[in-house]
């Protein structure tokens, strides 16, 4: 098959909020960029978010960054990096006034600023009272967000190549990232997208779980190319279940409806939030609360029939306040729970939210790998930034906000590092091996030939079980091992997909085959790294550590206060050191001590 | 609640590789208890069927994705209730768009006309350190008109738009022109209704609100183009 070549100064993989940040540097700028994108932009999974992004703002209560930061810190269980944390914090004001600035329709508070609404885990004075840091556009923040930066793409002229899917990664003999190979979807055909710099911002693998807030599309193509190509996947373990699925529909509901005074109830109508986290009670950080749900439905004080959920009350909420701040929610509540929140319970379940770990970069939005002793040396050529990427700022557990403000600075910062490293002359179009689209050739002839193969949907449904079983909100050790064998057998049969479908034309049945392979190596990925982190940190907690001064809530700092790195290559497992250490000198580090909220 | 059902469909089918010309499929499909929505069933059919072809990513309305004719009325997928729905459940692709694969439309014209209002906001002025004030009620303004997530079901039942989808602006596009009008920080105002002020680009729009029937975030464009007309009366006299 002959492949076409088109040649670029970047290509970006990925239109959600941190591809078309970066894009805006790039285009700006004056590069000629290629963003790639397997949707129209703006139904890309940024739109779904809901409650806000997160800047110390002070709109409303006092606030400033070193509490945001200390929150942050102590929401990652200390696994995050504090010289990324640092800087994600110090840059949340620039970044979210800059999107005001771009159209982005911010509610107001009454002297006209940007309305700011409590959120999970995020506090004043150092853990003591909730503090209003969350930047919301009603409950719509993410659509908002996601359409004023296409929209300021649109003003900026940037080159889309929309429902192209980004197939696998390009790599010369000494591991420099030259580009992507790419399937247009409306022809089917293969080209070669050769580039200076290459952006991954292609969002998280959500759908390696059975049930999942994410989006069809979540299916970690960045990740699962990044892996295949060689690069470990860091701190995979840990995946964030958002308290709030609706209950056998998965769909999510905000956080930013406890912010607005929404209470977890229990079958006796108990708040049982304020057994867990008497300070913060329903306003705990995630972890915290999914874990609590999880133990009230154990321990047979769920909801319902079946006893297998919670529910959520803003019944004591005005009508008013409901229709003006939540009004998504009141739809999605009436579409897909059946309930309409102003007279009645919302049921709600812990779900597969957001993945904490990816490929492993910097806080420029460098590609980072072990290399001759030194566990952080840049790829050349190759950035990542948002849900794909672990900078490390959400470290073992990510607060609520924090997504939206991660795919913000970072997807500007990767755009700033290829900015400033292209006009430097430091980015060079090199040599393309002959060879540069042979994997992809090879994968597409192998579903057009493959015979007496394995069902993509029954394949990725087994996938999703194994997850859902063995790598939940509480794992055990035996049922982690035994989700290690079973993920390996899952993937052995994912190397046999067979479709029936071989239309050149938008042939969903092979983006969905194609999209299997990535969803494999996140949940190997995942399923291995779990197994062998013999400690609780965050949203990664076992039955068999144990709560005492030396692992204060299972957290075993001396052994494991560590990133894990997963290679697809012999699916072997590596360490490196977290940055205990702020980005600036007169910057105080945030001390290890017990999570309480 | 409904058990196991058998649901009857009636599918356009569509794949130039292959076939001389479209034709309708009949098919039935055994849903599950936890398929709720058309798109459940959709999923559900696909598992059976891999050729069948249709966008779709969210599933909860927000993405735009899964815009089709059903039962020959507009709207989303994942947001049509299966309790509801008449059988045979008859899907097309969204009318007057060209046709790619089965219910899965070209939309470059759509997204042409929607470039074509200018959809993004315009401030000369130098930017300030810190967010530019607007009140709540000059917020509010807005509500309505930012929601829309561009799934094309208003232009695409608009029988203005039929006739002429190069030189009518459709529903969503003048929703988001009004969007940006509306908008108090906004210095485009006069450029703008330039832009609009022609035969066909604006007065196009006669009034037959299809477009509020279908609309499934429950926008109304009609409204917000009535407005823009009455801007150009405004600054006509």
């Amino acid at each position: 098959m002959k492949v076409a070549k088109r040649t670029f100064d970047a290509v970006i993989v990925g239109a959600g909020g941190a591809g078309l940040r970066a894009a805006l540097q790039l285009s700006e700028a004056g590069m000629k960029t290629a963003v790639l994108t397997k949707v129209f932009p703006t139904r890309s999974h940024t739109v779904a978010a809901q409650g806000g992004v997160a800047a110390s703002l002070g709109n409303s209560t006092e606030d400033n960054w070193h509490w945001h930061m200390y929150d942050t810190v102590k929401g990652s269980d200390w696994l995050g990096d504090q010289d990324a944390i640092e800087f994600m914090v110090k840059k949340a004001n620039e970044v979210v006034v800059e999107l005001e600035h771009y159209g982005m329709p911010f509610d107001r508070t009454d002297n006209g600023k940007i309305y700011q609404r409590p959120f999970g885990g995020h506090s004043q004075n150092y853990g003591q009272t909730p503090v209003s840091r969350s930047c919301a556009a009603a409950d719509r923040t993410g659509h908002a967000m996601l359409h004023a930066l296409y929209q300021r793409n649109v003003r900026a002229n940037t080159q889309f190549f929309v429902e192209w899917m980004a197939m696998d990664l390009i790599r010369n003999a000494d591991g420099d990232v030259l580009g992507v190979t790419a399937m247009e979807m409306e022809t089917g055909e293969v080209s070669i997208f050769h580039a200076k710099a290459t952006i991954f911002a292609t969002g998280g693998a959500g759908r390696i779980y059975y049930s999942s807030t994410n989006a069809f599309i979540n299916t970690g193509d960045g990740v699962g190319m990044a892996a295949r190509a060689g690069i470990p996947l860091e701190d995979m373990e840990f995946w964030q279940f958002h308290p709030t699925g609706v209950a056998g529909a998965g769909v999510l509901i905000t956080e930013g409806v406890r912010g607005e005074g929404g209470i977890l109830r229990n079958a006796s109508g108990e708040r049982f939030m304020e057994r867990y986290a008497p300070n913060l009670k329903d306003l705990a950080s995630r972890d915290v609360v999914s874990r609590a749900m999880t133990t009230e439905i154990n321990e047979g004080r769920g909801c319902g029939s079946a006893k297998d959920h919670v529910l959520l009350d803003i019944t004591h909420l005005s009508p008013e306040t409901i229709n003006k701040r939540l009004p998504g929610i009141r739809e999605i509540s009436i579409q897909f729970a059946g309930v309409d929140p102003i007279k009645a319970l919302i049921p709600v379940v812990p779900t597969c939210h957001y993945q904490m770990g990816g490929i492993p970069t910097n806080y420029k939005g460098q590609v980072v790998v072990p290399k001759d002793g030194n566990s952080n040396v840049p790829i050349v050529g190759f950035y990542a930034a948002g849900e794909c990427a672990c900078a490390s700022v959400h470290g073992a557990n990510r607060l609520g906000t924090n997504s939206l403000l991660d795919l913000l600075v970072f997807g500007k910062a990767a755009g700033e590092t290829v900015v400033s490293d292209f006009q430097s002359g430091q980015l060079k179009l090199q040599p393309l091996p002959e060879d540069a689209a042979d994997v992809s050739l090879a994968r597409i002839a192998r579903l057009e030939t493959q015979t007496g193969g394995e069902d993509v949907h029954e394949v990725r449904l087994e996938m999703q079980r194994v997850m859902q079983k063995h790598a939940g909100v509480f794992r055990f050790a035996d049922v982690m091992k035994e989700g290690v064998t079973k993920i390996m057998e899952v993937a052995e049969r994912a190397k046999r997909t067979q479709i029936k479908d071989k239309s050149k034309v938008w042939n969903t049945a092979r983006t969905e085959a194609l999209e299997l392979d990535n969803l494999i190596e996140v949940a190997k990925a995942t399923m291995v790294s779990a197994e062998a982190r013999k400690e609780s940190r965050g949203a990664h907690v076992r039955d068999d550590a144990i709560d005492c001064a030396e692992t204060p809530n299972g957290r075993d700092d001396v052994n494991w206060l560590k990133h894990t790195l997963w290679y697809s290559q012999g699916n072997r497992l590596d360490y490196k050191p977290v940055n205990l250490q702020p980005m600036s000198a007169d910057v105080e580090p945030i001390a290890l001590a017990k999570r309480t909220y | 609640m409904s058990s196991k059902r058998t649901v009857q469909f009636k599918i356009y089918r569509y794949d130039p590789d292959k076939d001389d010309k479209p034709y309708m499929q009949d098919i039935s499909v055994e849903l599950e208890e936890s398929d709720k929505k058309l798109l459940d069933a959709l999923v559900r059919l696909k598992a059976k069927d891999d050729t069948l072809s249709f966008r779709r990513s969210c599933r909860e309305g927000v993405c735009g994705s899964d815009a089709m004719n059903i039962n020959g009325k507009n709207g989303l997928a994942c947001l049509t209730s299966m309790d509801e729905i008449a059988q045979p459940v008859v899907l097309r692709p969204l009318p007057g768009l060209p046709v790619i694969r089965d219910v899965i439309v070209d939309m470059t014209q759509f997204f042409k006309q929607y470039h074509s209002i200018k959809p993004y906001l315009v401030n000369n002025d130098p930017a300030p350190e810190r967010e530019r004030l607007q009140s709540p009620e000059d917020r509010e303004e807005l509500n309505g008109l930012y929601e829309c997530i561009l799934c094309a079901c208003c232009s695409t039942s608009c029988p203005s738009f039929w006739w002429n989808p190069d030189k009518f602006v459709g529903p969503a596009g003048l929703l988001a022109a009004y969007r940006f009008l509306a908008d108090t920080r906004d210095q485009a105002t006069s450029e703008r209704l330039d832009n609009l002020e022609d035969p066909y680009r604006l007065f196009r729009c006669h009034s037959i609100m299809n477009c509020v029937d279908v609309c499934p975030k429950n926008l109304n464009p009609t409204k917000a183009i009535g407005k823009i007309k009455d801007m150009m009366v405004r600054r006509a006299v």
